[in-house]
């Protein structure tokens, strides 16, 4: 069991959670929590590096690394493991959050019970990415969810106890269609006499969903994972939730748990089911459309910082979902781009608003300006954020919505050509629109915030930020400049794994 | 008359023995000896219960006076169970019978117990609706004794009138039924009357009105032992009067034996007319137990009153078990009853910790509770997230296999009731965050509760419980072997 790599991105939280209970003092879980993120992300590193190896010597499985272990054997349930590109990429995206969530989360009080439910969530995380077997997979999904409320509840800040209860029972919510829908799925993975399965790959082989079925679980499922993805009208937990959580929380929760939304829909709802995907997309892409135009408008005229973010992360996560839709090869490499892009950015984000107010002690824009001239080093990392969210070229969000508008007017023009109608055209332009907005949001809260006169004279007597926070953001940037520098070396990552057989039913291009 | 087929009945013979040495421990030794005659019952019934896990190996199919008793791997597999329950429940209750108040009556509660037990012992493992009764009354009326313990305070009194009401009430009820299926079949063998819905159903001689209303007393009778909405009205109050060792032991083994005493009797007897006569009115009263157990739970501020009528939707979702007909159904429901009453058990332990310390027993006197008391509140929520489902405590993952379970004859119907259920499940997940939100959240005042230390007893009986919660899950072999016994 233990000589599969993939299984240590468990183990190691584990151990984490072990050594975590027995630390004395804070430099004793400093130590647990950096080194153990550490590891984690020189694994994934190591796995990343390993994986591109085995993928150049012409291993052309649809995922490497499979085992299985048989766990509750009369319900055919295996503890199987396997990875793809975008695992991979999903694997290292979340070890980094982890690694400068615990950074950020330096001068935490009680800060055992905080490390303790922030690797037991990404315990969780990690067991998602790396299951191929959906009843594992939804275990871990839910591990990763309930460490939420805590985390809020306690460690939060304005009205925690309402949103921790929201965000929880919201995406609790959304774990009840799934759960449904995965159980549907169980009762229809193999054909009639044959044995059931759990398994990813050998659901999707064995191609038995009926038609009839896939109507009734491809909702199911797409709602379920839908609603952490932040979809229209099921995203109100998440500007709540968001703007209360501690920063290592948001940075997690908007950087990778949503994600876990996205990768659900692509990896469960439309790979296993993509014909009634096809069928249905219709109604999904009108409901993420509106999240992409709406997330954007409402981040406008916030002037909560991170209530401005959430909304944000509500119009971009709205964007994974969306080109995930668009059932076309160039847009979903660009969901799968804009999945990483958004999960660093966001946390960024989350993590310059917990340092700003750390230090001011408020979040309202209108209270707040010229920290340019106080507080150089966040100011300017906010800027370089604020400039990968609105699609700077040279940084990850220009790659990764280029990408996906490419491949949805492609998809469009197809359909509209191919006398499909032109709703998919229609909602890539509506779509498109969201760079204005976002340009709108951000460039409001950079010269409300950092330029400007300074709004409050104590302010001037703040600080700039101190090692641990540099660290931070600093690995955050370089990740950011990373993906929008060398596009391709992503791109082939995340491409191998659309090749051939997956979407042959739907004659996806 | 052949004497052997005692011998099939070795589970509960035994048990009278354990009953007969506390029985003569209680009568016979001078008093100042039988102060420890609840560690003495708990050691008994130790061995025993070790002895019924070691004896179940070697169990077969066996019968008794004319197919009357029966007992088989199964059975002894959920007699088992419920001795664990019983275990804990008796290990727990320790603290509160060793005190002053109880001095002159502890042997009657560990003997009244026994018996009770005797009598789901005899509810499991009867096939005729005589011996049933006779198990059904054994089990019920002594509980109103136990119910009525703390005879000092009214509360206790007035739950003991309300239970043996509704009990005899009840029984009534069931007897009616009990009559009508008489008059239709001409049997009272669960078996034979099987046979002669079969035939009756075949060509149309069955009289379909009297079934249905035969089934529906039957129902009825059954569902006040399981709190079945809408026959649970006497839960909270009783549950809120009884001293809380026998409240819990209310909640886990009343419930759960009665639970897999109803899933026999409506498959055996009554399962050739399932969608004739009682396949959606099971279906209603699973719908409405669930969600009338949820909704009143929230509001709920009284800790007992509160896990009561959480016990309460347990038990519809306990229900699913029997909606599938087949060997996987009683496999998710008996693994369901035993990570019940682990994670039940749990909270209740906490509760009475608490309680015998304090005397507090709302929830807003758990306010802050980790800050003076970490251990307990730790217990507490791990208990909580288990009855609400969270992995990777148990209660995931019965609550999982249960609905796998219940969906596996695939009609739209089924679908549809898994649905609400899952629904339910958000809203029960509400009412237990609001119990670790007291606990953990709501730190601004000093908490009322101030820190204690509690009883040895009453802390092994809660670290049985947490290992159990955190183990019954993720080590499959538990669920495993349950499905193996039931014949998979």
């Amino acid at each position: 069991m233990f000589s599969n790599i993939l299984i240590y991105f468990v183990v190691i939280p584990l151990l984490m959670l072990a050594g975590l209970a027995f630390c004395r003092n804070i430099r004793q879980i400093r130590a647990v929590a950096v080194t153990g993120s550490l590891v984690l992300t020189a694994l994934s590193v190591y796995l990343l590096v390993d994986y591109l190896g085995l993928r150049a010597a012409g291993a052309d499985a649809p995922m490497l690394y499979t085992d299985s272990w048989a766990w509750f054997k009369p319900l055919n349930i295996n503890l199987s493991v396997g990875v793809d590109g975008i695992s991979v990429a999903m694997l290292l995206l979340s070890s980094i959050i982890l690694l400068t969530g615990s950074f950020a989360s330096w001068k935490i009080d009680q800060a055992k019970e905080f490390f303790l439910w922030l690797v037991l969530l990404t315990t969780g995380v990690f067991g998602f990415f790396i299951s191929i077997d959906l009843f594992t997979m939804f275990m871990f999904y839910e591990v990763a969810l309930i460490p939420m409320y805590l985390l809020i509840g306690v460690w939060g800040s304005g009205n925690k106890n309402y949103s921790a209860m929201k965000l929880t029972l919201m995406l609790m919510g959304g774990s009840a269609f799934l759960m449904l829908g995965l159980i549907g799925i169980y009762y229809h993975s193999a054909p009639d006499g044959s044995e059931l399965t759990w398994n990813l790959l050998q659901i999707a082989e064995n191609g038995s969903i009926d038609k009839g079925w896939q109507y009734f679980l491809f909702p199911m499922t797409f709602v379920g994972f839908g609603v952490l993805g932040a979809m229209f009208p099921f995203h109100t937990w998440s500007p709540d939730g968001h703007a209360s959580a501690p920063t290592a929380v948001s940075m997690l929760h908007a950087g990778v748990l949503m994600k876990l939304g996205g990768y659900g829909c692509f990896r469960v709802s439309i790979y296993l089911m993509p014909e009634a995907a096809n069928d249905l997309a219709w109604i999904f892409l009108i409901l993420t459309g509106i999240s992409v135009v709406y997330g954007a408008f409402s981040a406008c005229v916030q002037t909560d910082l991170k209530y401005i973010n959430a909304y944000s992360s509500v119009s971009h996560c709205g964007l994974v979902l969306f080109a995930i839709l668009m059932l076309n090869t160039t847009a979903m490499t660009g969901a799968i781009m804009q999945m990483l892009s958004h999960g660093l950015m966001t946390a960024l984000f989350f993590a310059l608003i917990g340092m700003i107010y750390g230090r001011t002690h408020t979040r309202d824009i209108r209270q707040m300006g010229g920290l340019m001239k106080i507080m150089p080093f966040l100011a300017v990392c906010y800027v370089i954020a604020g400039m990968a969210s609105l699609g700077l070229p040279g940084l990850s969000g220009f790659v990764a919505e280029m990408t996906i508008f490419i491949g949805s007017f492609q998809q469009g023009m197809a359909d509209y050509l191919a006398g499909d109608g032109s709703l998919r055209l229609v909602f890539t332009i509506i779509a498109c629109c969201s760079i204005v907005i976002t340009a709108v949001y951000i460039l409001r809260v950079v010269g409300k915030l950092l330029l400007g006169p300074v709004q409050d004279k104590h302010h001037l007597e703040l600080t700039d930020a101190t090692w641990w926070e540099r660290t931070s953001t600093v690995v955050l940037i370089l990740s950011v400049a990373a993906i929008g520098c060398f596009p391709n070396f992503f791109e082939d990552i995340i491409r191998f794994t659309f090749s051939e057989q997956i979407f042959t039913v739907i004659g996806m291009n | 008359m052949d004497y052997s087929q005692f011998l099939a009945m070795k589970q509960e013979i035994c048990l009278l023995v354990v009953f007969l040495l506390v029985f003569l421990n209680d009568t016979f030794l001078p008093g100042k000896s039988r102060n420890g005659i609840g560690v003495v019952t708990c050691v008994l019934f130790a061995m025993f219960t070790a002895w019924g896990f070691y004896s179940a190996v070697a169990d077969n199919d066996a019968v008794a006076f004319a197919g009357m008793y029966v007992t088989s791997p199964v059975i002894s597999a959920i007699k088992n169970i419920l001795n664990v329950g019983v275990l804990i429940v008796l290990i727990q209750s320790l603290r509160w019978a060793s005190t002053d108040a109880q001095a002159m009556r502890r042997g009657e509660f560990y003997e009244l117990l026994l018996v009770t037990l005797f009598g789901m012992y005899l509810m499991i493992s009867a096939r005729h609706f005589l011996l049933f009764i006779i198990g059904l009354e054994t089990a019920s009326l002594p509980l109103a004794a136990m119910v009525a313990f703390d005879k000092n305070r009214y509360e206790s009194r007035e739950a003991a009138v309300k239970y043996i009401l509704t009990a005899v009430f009840s029984s009534a009820i069931f007897l009616m039924g009990l009559s009508f299926v008489y008059a239709l079949t001409g049997s009272l063998y669960f078996a034979q009357i099987g046979e002669a819905l079969m035939f009756g159903t075949a060509f149309g001689t069955t009289n379909t009105v009297l079934l249905i209303i035969a089934l529906a007393f039957v129902m009825a009778g059954m569902g006040f032992k399981l709190s079945l909405v809408p026959f649970h009205l006497w839960t909270a109050d009783v549950y809120q009067g009884a001293p809380t060792p026998v409240t819990s032991y209310l909640s886990v083994i009343s419930k759960g034996s009665a639970a897999f005493a109803f899933l026999v009797i409506l498959w055996q007897a009554f399962g050739v007319v399932y969608a004739e006569a009682w396949e959606y009115m099971l279906y209603a009263l699973i719908i409405l137990t669930i969600t009338v157990g949820n909704l009143f739970a929230i509001r709920q501020h009284n800790l007992k009153r509160f896990l009561a009528f959480s016990s309460v939707s347990q038990a519809g979702y306990i229900m699913l078990g029997i909606v599938s007909f087949e060997d996987m159904g009683v496999a998710a429901l008996m693994y369901y009853i035993l990570v019940y009453i682990f994670s039940n058990l749990a909270a209740f332990g906490v509760i009475g910790a608490v309680e015998n310390a304090t005397g507090k027993v709302d929830r807003e006197d758990y306010n802050g509770l980790y800050k003076t008391n970490p251990r307990l509140a730790f217990t507490m929520m791990l208990a909580m997230f288990s009855l609400a489902g969270i992995p990777p405590f148990a209660g995931f993952f019965s609550k999982f296999f249960i609905f796998t379970s219940a969906i596996s004859q695939g009609s739209v119907a089924l679908y549809v009731l898994v649905f609400i259920a899952l629904i339910n499940t958000i809203v029960s997940l509400y009412y237990y965050l609001l119990v670790v939100k007291a606990m953990f959240i709501k730190t601004e005042e000093p908490c009322t509760v101030s820190t204690f230390r509690s009883a040895l007893s009453e802390r092994i009986g809660m670290s049985v419980c947490v290992l159990g919660i955190v183990l019954l899950g993720i080590v499959s072999c538990v669920y495993d072997s349950l499905l193996g016994v039931c014949g998979c």
